[in-house]
């Protein structure tokens, strides 16, 4: 039986520490109640938690597999790693684990409705996904220039009904997105459903995302078990906004410090720190306010948000969710970062050894593996989230690898 | 002049009162500048906008206005120095409109006290429903500045209650379920709103988002004070007089609509 975990944070008024909250114009603030109070019900009820676990194992293919990446174990030559199959997913990343139960929770509101924010496209294209799937209207908002990036995703949205929206405004990419997409909420809130795709924006989302996530952590505390008779000693995940990660995370972070695992959590470099072409919000972010949430975030002397940059689209968002930002700060997980170069050896390693083109996102989860793994013992065990598969990111890579190959 | 006093007098007048928004650097600082010139004969008060990277409150005319302004080179020292030369020109209410992550930026203390000393009568916070951040709101007041909070036509009798408990100045209604941006029409449960506010608080409230002529000013007048925003910004953009746009304005608001 499928089990959404409850876990100590948010408070009631959705912080995580200082951060989270809800800093969106008044008119959602109703709204936003309603979906709290929906979410809250719907987590309780037999009926929904059934509908769910049917979904994600008939529809989305889970539980995926923990896999023992032996060559890759050999060639660092430290601790034994395993790498979380959330890209065997049906549309290929981890986020049909969170759209299903969105979706699921519009239907049960009456929402017909739904929107969604994406950059890459791959949330659009499991939002667009579950609305074919539930009989719902589709609207998806994309920045112009990702539309031109990912033309490919965007085909694949209207080939499942939904109607992709280009953003012309600021930066023309995911955080504009998300902008419209909260724009279209406030003037259609009273019919639509907003499906968020990472642990950001105003409360409940980030709670919700997570929850609805942290089927990833689940499914590992209990093969670790099985496989190794207890959990493993790290986990590392990629972090854009942090929606795979904190998946991964949750489950065992607010175990004890004792029994915690290392959580390694693994921002995106882009070109190098030192050239402000980067996504590290916790890295070399400040805490500040964007899309409803206090967290860390990308932004100048004057509060004005900066464009974040990655080889991973799905990386590229200037901010990182509020659970991850006290994380941080109270040290329950840490945070790194690898850079765009250090993501396509990792992305090139896995494919060489395990027969796995990874998403570029999960792509800098290997990067930074690379570093700790072989410092590690032989008897120790890693958990590595394969948040998503390479498929998307082959011609961006045929692109910059193409001479090398 | 105090808030209290624009308002008064715009009432014992038999309407209510104007206030005209602007982005401040927008078309230009000096275009901003003369923009203020030509409405301040006609504004009660004046709302002027801190240009921000993501004003998610906002319709695309003030979006493309703040990515101008922004572009051209306007900054928090900038807009502070705007509304000191605006405050040279008039007695009038000032407020301030700004998304929280500027404030945030420069420091909540810092950013307050400075705008207060520039001439500012208050603010007006979009992103910043009040009980997100009470001690926020204390400091601004302490520091001597208004504190204005919008409420929505989605907004529940709770909602209400809160959310004038942290105003003073004015309270800024939202006619529709939306972004900012001129329309037609505005949907007639603004009619709903006002009294509904009414109850709770004994502040003047201002009806905003949507106004932009006669018929859409009429239909607002049911309120203490109506803002117009996009409407002129949207002139500006097209380099049209503004004092033709707000002399309609004004002749709606002699016709106020029966509640």
């Amino acid at each position: 039986m499928l089990r959404l975990p409850d876990f100590p944070l948010p408070d009631p008024r959705g912080r995580f520490g200082p951060y989270g909250g809800r800093y969106v114009p008044e008119t959602l603030i109703p709204a936003l109640e309603e979906v709290e109070a929906a979410y809250q019900e719907a987590k309780r009820d037999p009926a929904f938690l059934e509908e769910l676990a049917h979904y994600l194992k008939t529809f989305a293919g889970r539980p995926t597999p923990l896999f023992h990446a032996r060559r890759l174990s050999e060639y660092w030559g430290g601790a034994r790693v395993y790498l979380k199959r959330e890209d065997l997913l049906h549309t290929g990343a981890h986020k049909i684990n969170n759209t299903l139960g969105q979706a699921l929770l519009a239907r049960r509101m009456g929402k017909r409705r739904v929107i969604a924010e994406t950059g890459a496209g791959q949330h659009g294209v499991s939002v667009a996904t579950v609305a074919a799937l539930f009989g719902m209207e589709c609207v998806v908002y994309m920045g112009e220039e990702d539309v031109r990036r990912q033309a490919l995703n965007v085909f694949r949205m209207k080939l499942l009904g939904a109607e992709v929206r280009p953003v012309a405004a600021g930066s023309r990419t995911l955080k504009d997105a998300t902008n419209e997409a909260i724009r279209d909420w406030i003037t259609h809130v009273r019919t639509t459903f907003y499906i968020l795709g990472s642990v950001v924006g105003p409360h409940p989302y980030p709670m919700m995302v997570r929850d609805f996530q942290s089927v990833i952590g689940e499914e590992v505390k209990s093969q670790s078990l099985e496989l190794f008779g207890r959990y493993p000693d790290a986990l590392i995940a990629a972090v854009g906004g942090g929606s795979n990660a904190i998946g991964l995370f949750a489950p065992f972070a607010y175990l004890p410090a004792g029994q915690r695992p290392r959580l390694i959590g693994v921002e995106a470099a882009g070109e190098g720190l030192s050239t402000g072409r980067h996504a590290a919000s916790i890295g070399a972010g400040k805490r500040g306010v964007l899309h409803g949430s206090y967290m860390y975030l990308l932004y100048d002397h004057d509060g004005q948000i900066t464009p974040a940059h990655s080889v991973s689209a799905g990386l590229d968002y200037p901010g990182v969710g509020p659970e991850h930002s006290y994380f941080a700060d109270q040290g329950i997980a840490e945070y790194v970062s690898v850079t765009d170069e250090e993501a396509l050896e990792g992305f090139k390693l896995l494919a060489r050894l395990e027969g796995i083109i990874p998403a570029l996102e999960s792509a800098h989860a290997i990067a930074h593996a690379a570093k700790v793994v072989p410092e590690m013992d032989k008897d120790q065990i890693v958990v590595i989230n394969l948040s998503g598969r390479g498929d998307k990111d082959v011609t961006e890579a045929m692109r910059l690898l193409g001479g090398e190959l | 002049m105090t808030t209290r006093e624009a308002f008064a007098r715009a009432k014992a007048e038999g309407r209510a009162a104007l206030i005209p928004y602007l982005t401040a650097g927008f078309p230009s600082r000096e275009g901003f500048l003369e923009a203020v010139r030509e409405v301040l004969p006609y504004a009660d008060l004046l709302e002027i906008g801190l240009p921000y990277s993501d004003p998610l409150g906002d319709g695309p005319v003030i979006q493309r206005a703040s990515e101008t302004a922004l572009r051209k080179g306007m900054s928090v020292q900038g807009v502070l120095e705007l509304v000191q030369e605006v405050r040279a020109l008039t007695d009038k209410p000032l407020f301030l409109m700004t998304y929280l992550n500027p404030v945030l930026a420069w420091g909540p203390e810092r950013f307050f006290s400075l705008f207060r000393q520039a001439g500012a009568t208050g603010l007006i916070l979009p992103d910043l429903p009040p009980d997100e951040d009470p001690a926020l709101v204390r400091l601004a007041q302490e520091i001597g500045l208004e504190t204005v909070f919008l409420l929505a036509p989605t907004s529940t009798e709770r909602r209400i209650a809160t959310v004038v408990g942290y105003a003073t100045g004015f309270v800024y209604a939202v006619s529709v379920t939306g972004v900012t941006g001129a329309r037609e029409r505005l949907p007639e449960e603004v009619k709903d709103l006002v009294p509904r506010i009414r109850a709770h608080t004994p502040l003047p409230v201002a009806v905003g988002f949507g106004v932009s002529g006669r018929a859409t000013a009429a239909q607002a007048a049911v309120a203490d004070g109506v803002v117009v925003g996009s409407a002129l910004v949207r002139a500006l953009e097209a380099g049209h007089p503004l004092g033709p746009i707000l002399e309609d304005i004004q002749e709606g608001l002699r016709q106020k609509e029966p509640a």
